[in-house]
């Protein structure tokens, strides 16, 4: 189905809620590849995994983001924006330039890809915070990009942002990832990580903004699967002031990484044992200082635990993580090549890229796949204080979540 | 002697062509029911229909029917209400009565309805897969906080993680009935199958019996107006301490246990001398507001040792309010009981037309702590009534973190629900003190039956979490998503946060 610019007035948070009565239901792929050492691969590689994989998505939504694919302009925050028409386009422009020194702005380079139509006007932006902004205001440049990427998202009817990290980007679409991959001209970068999905949404008309992955800074987030627990997830997360208004199971991961990894602190390795937690029963036969470690993990962040199918690849400037749910109810497989680590949802997608891979595992339940790069910032977001309706409104643009903040728009 | 008017609830019928004329049924009655002249002579006004007699006929000619009497019709005045009158005017007297609320309100959880998978998300099968039902009862802290033990893993930070929680098998345990309301076989039964299950017992305010001490770890100890039967030595005893400020049977209201069940063992377990009274006043008399509240709990803290401690409420209009000034006072776990919830002895006209459902005060409060960023730090106990697997299961996920069972334990036990617990003349020996009818309860027996009860509902939530494709408990707890409402108001969905079903 394409996209179907007539069916809606806007472009952003309406497109959004459009979605979110319903849950995203059926299967999906996804695929992450990191090389440690931090050696660049071409954006084909990712292409290439997910080719293999198009049986698992309908051809309506397709993404990926790349890591390291901006070396000379990695101080500089990489706007990937996404506008209905050129009254949006002007309208986030002027919000930006009033916010950012704009180093480079330019059209984002694609090509005619056969499937893709209906493509909104894509554009990126290399961006520097004014420094007496950050200083009137007494934020860091990571909070101050999140207040931006908030107000652009829930009031710029029309604009949306695809990713706002440094020294990363998400492209992503309404077609198959390959199509999208192709026409967003990925074998042009060059990145040492890629995440990529494959959507399979039955229910929904498919939007570019709501393809895969979700982004946020430098993080972005891919899942394949239904968490059966989504109420209770959503409800714990509500206490601690997020706002879960899209209804899908992804944006409800990505808040408990952020509470997790970043306000509070876990290490990714506990973060994952609390979403994906072990059973009692291997719990109960742990050494007695990681038996009260994950006791405690599991009785505290019980609500939070993500019960029910899925796969989840989160990738960052470091590295990538990928998870599987508790009792492996999705497919996750794992391989290592040198100091390439890779997932996706079918070996598949291993065999296509690493031509000897030395190692193919399928991960166990909830044993996190954890790739760092030698030499990158571990862990990230440190200089991100913004609280819990921040982050959601400017993950979703739904302004009730939070409050205006004082920046341009 | 003035002649009543009020006639007899039920009649006693024997098939004498079948009776043996054993005279079982004389020596089964604790209400006097039979004199025997050659054969079973029945007093029809004094029958309870608790079936005891029917139950141990060896020849099966006994039925008890209810004594249809017409009346003209009358919509407004029940025949209820009628002989509550003619009884009032005979005696002049509180009209009291026992169990839970009976009148027709309307019964939330049976307007509540589960979910389960179908293709995009699979359920579980729990014959195959593990289903977790254990359930800690205790604060949590807001956050884990971690430290590296110096060789690439992980701690738990000095003084971080959770403490003083209990560790439950299910999130079922058995509520809070006394010794002296029920009687110490009753007790020991309810103490030796929480130690099987893995789960708690609760002593009620009438102390606890030294016959169970053996059983201490799995017993909360209650701290009620009365203060029956407490020292520190009893306070270091027991695994969790509970104040009881109401009951949801009887909210406001004392309690009162005549002398005459006041015996040498009953007087040596509540601490007071035999044959007098014990009465418990309606409120606590050092506790008049929430600070006061605060003190205790930390008093009882300090004495034994710091244990857990909850505070019992009943249901009433403010209940969130009220639960979210003890959780703020210091408390473990909150126990709600509803306006459903048993009690030995209560007047009528508090037991009937006092209170709010159970349904409603999870519901309430459990948004109330969220809404307060507090959930984490107090556990909801939620009882009153809960009568079988499912409403545990609705229970849960409407936001309790426990349910806590009474009258279904006592059903285990034999009771028919026969609402006489105040004669203290139970025929099937539960509230009673009388020695020739507390011996009709083995506590080995009773302890078989509640543990078989209680493994018989987990596995039925097991079935539940199932069909729902979570595989744990916590996973069901507080999802009001999986609930779905049939025939019930906007107002009330709102106020459970349930949807209607088809939404
Ligand atoms: S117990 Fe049954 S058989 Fe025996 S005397 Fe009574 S009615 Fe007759
Ligand atoms: S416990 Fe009470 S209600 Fe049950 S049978 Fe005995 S007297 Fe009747």
């Amino acid at each position: 189905m394409a996209y179907d610019l007539e069916r809606y007035e806007s472009f952003g948070v309406e497109r959004y809620r459009d979605e979110s009565p319903f849950k995203i239901h059926g299967g999906c792929g996804l695929a992450g590849i990191c090389d440690e050492s931090g050696t660049l691969m071409s954006g084909e590689v990712a292409i290439q995994a997910m080719a293999v994989q198009r049986d698992r998505g309908n051809g309506l939504g397709g993404g990926f983001a790349g890591y390291g694919i901006y070396p000379e302009l990695s101080e500089l925050f990489a706007f990937h924006m996404m506008y209905h028409d050129t009254a949006a386009k002007e309208a986030a422009e002027a919000a930006l330039s009033e916010s950012f020194t704009i180093e480079v702005a330019e059209p984002m380079p694609t090509r005619p890809v056969k499937g893709i139509v209906d493509a909104p006007l894509l554009w990126r932006y290399f961006l520097a915070p004014h420094p007496h902004l950050l200083e009137e205001r007494e934020l860091s440049a990571e909070d101050y990009v999140v207040q931006v990427v908030m107000n652009i998202n829930s009031r710029v009817d029309g604009a949306f942002v695809a990713s706002s990290g440094k020294n990363m980007g998400a492209f992503k679409g309404v077609g198959f990832p390959e199509e999208i991959g192709h026409y967003f001209r990925l074998e042009e970068y060059a990145g040492h990580t890629w995440v990529a999905h494959n959507r399979f949404p039955t229910n929904t008309p498919g939007w570019w903004g709501g393809a895969h992955p979700f982004t946020l800074l430098d993080w972005s987030i891919v899942h394949n699967g239904e968490i059966s627990s989504y109420g209770i997830n959503a409800r714990y997360l509500e206490q601690f002031g997020y706002t879960c208004s899209l209804g899908t199971d992804t944006e409800v991961a990505a808040y408990l990484f952020d509470l997790l990894l970043r306000r509070h602190k876990l290490p990714i390795e506990l973060a994952c044992k609390a979403l994906a937690a072990p059973l009692w029963s291997e719990i109960d036969r742990m050494p007695a200082a990681e038996r009260a470690l994950m006791t405690s993990l599991r009785a505290v962040y019980g609500p939070g635990m993500l019960n029910g199918p899925f796969a989840i690849v989160l990738g960052f400037n470091g590295g990538m993580v990928a998870l599987n749910d508790r009792i492996k109810l999705r497919p996750l497989v794992a391989a290592r090549s040198g100091t390439t680590v890779m997932v996706a949802s079918e070996e598949a997608a291993i065999r296509e890229v690493m031509s000897s891979p030395d190692h193919v595992w399928a991960p166990k339940a909830g044993e996190p796949v954890i790739a760092r790069v030698e030499g990158m910032e571990w862990p990230i977001h440190g200089e991100l204080h913004l609280g819990p309706a921040e982050i959601s409104c400017a993950v979703t643009g739904t302004e009730h979540s939070c409050e205006p903040v004082e920046v341009a728009v | 002697m003035q002649q009543t008017f009020v006639q007899p609830e039920f009649r006693v019928k024997i098939d004498y062509d079948k009776c043996h004329k054993c005279g079982r049924c004389v020596q089964q009655c604790g209400w006097g029911v039979y004199d025997f002249a050659e054969r079973p002579i029945p007093h029809d006004e004094k029958c309870r229909a608790c079936h005891r007699c029917v139950t141990f006929c060896p020849a099966r000619c006994i039925t008890i029917e209810k004594n249809t009497l017409a009346f003209r019709e009358n919509d407004n005045w029940s025949v209820g209400l009628l002989k509550a009158v003619w009884k009032q005017a005979e005696t002049g007297g509180v009209l009291l009565t026992s169990m839970g609320n009976p009148k027709p309100y309307e019964r939330i959880f049976d307007h509540l309805v589960l979910d389960a998978c179908q293709v995009t998300n699979p359920s579980i099968d729990p014959l195959r897969e593990p289903m977790e039902l254990r359930t800690y009862l205790g604060r949590k802290p807001d956050s884990v906080q971690v430290a590296s033990d110096g060789a690439g893993g992980f701690t738990l930070a000095e003084g971080a993680g959770m403490a003083n929680n209990i560790e439950l098998a299910t999130p079922i345990i058995f509520s809070p009935m006394s010794y002296g309301s029920v009687s110490l076989n009753v007790h020991r039964s309810l103490a030796m199958a929480a130690e099987r299950l893995g789960i708690l017992m609760n002593t009620g305010e009438g102390g606890l019996h030294e016959d169970l001490y053996p059983y201490q770890d799995h017993i909360i100890l209650q701290v009620a107006s009365g203060r029956f039967g407490l020292n520190p030595e009893v306070l270091g005893r027991a695994a969790a301490l509970e104040i009881k400020i109401g009951q949801g049977a009887k909210p406001g209201i004392g309690g009162h246990l005549p002398g005459e069940k006041i015996d040498r063992e009953v007087s040596a377990t509540r601490m007071i001398p035999q044959g007098t009274d014990a009465i418990s006043p309606a409120p606590h008399h050092d506790i008049y507001s929430i600070e006061d509240l605060r003190q205790l709990i930390y008093a009882i803290k300090e004495a034994s040792g710091y244990k857990p401690v909850g505070v019992k409420i009943a249901a009433v209009h403010n209940v969130a309010a009220i639960a979210s000034g003890i959780v703020r006072a210091g408390a473990d776990y909150v126990y709600l009981d509803g306006f459903r919830g048993g009690t030995g002895a209560a007047p009528a006209v508090i037991r009937d037309h006092i209170g709010i459902p159970i349904e409603i005060a999870i519901a309430a409060v459990d948004q109330r702590l969220r809404d307060e960023g507090i959930r984490n730090q107090a556990s909801i106990v939620a009882a009153g009534s809960i009568r079988s697997s499912a409403d545990a299961a609705k229970a849960i996920a409407l936001g309790a973190d426990v349910v806590a069972i009474g009258t279904a334990t006592l059903l285990a036990l034999g009771c028919h629900l026969c609402q006489s617990c105040h004669t203290g003349s139970c025929s099937w020996g539960i509230t009673t003190q009388k020695p020739e009818l507390t011996r009709r309860i083995d506590p080995e027996w009773g302890a078989e039956r509640l543990t078989n009860l209680v493994h018989a509902w987990s596995h039925e939530l097991q079935e539940i979490l199932g069909a729902l494709g979570v595989n744990a408990v916590e996973s069901l707890r507080g999802s009001r998503e999986r609930l779905r409402a049939i025939g019930l108001d906007e107002q009330t969905c709102k106020i459970l946060g349930v949807k209607p079903a088809g939404m």
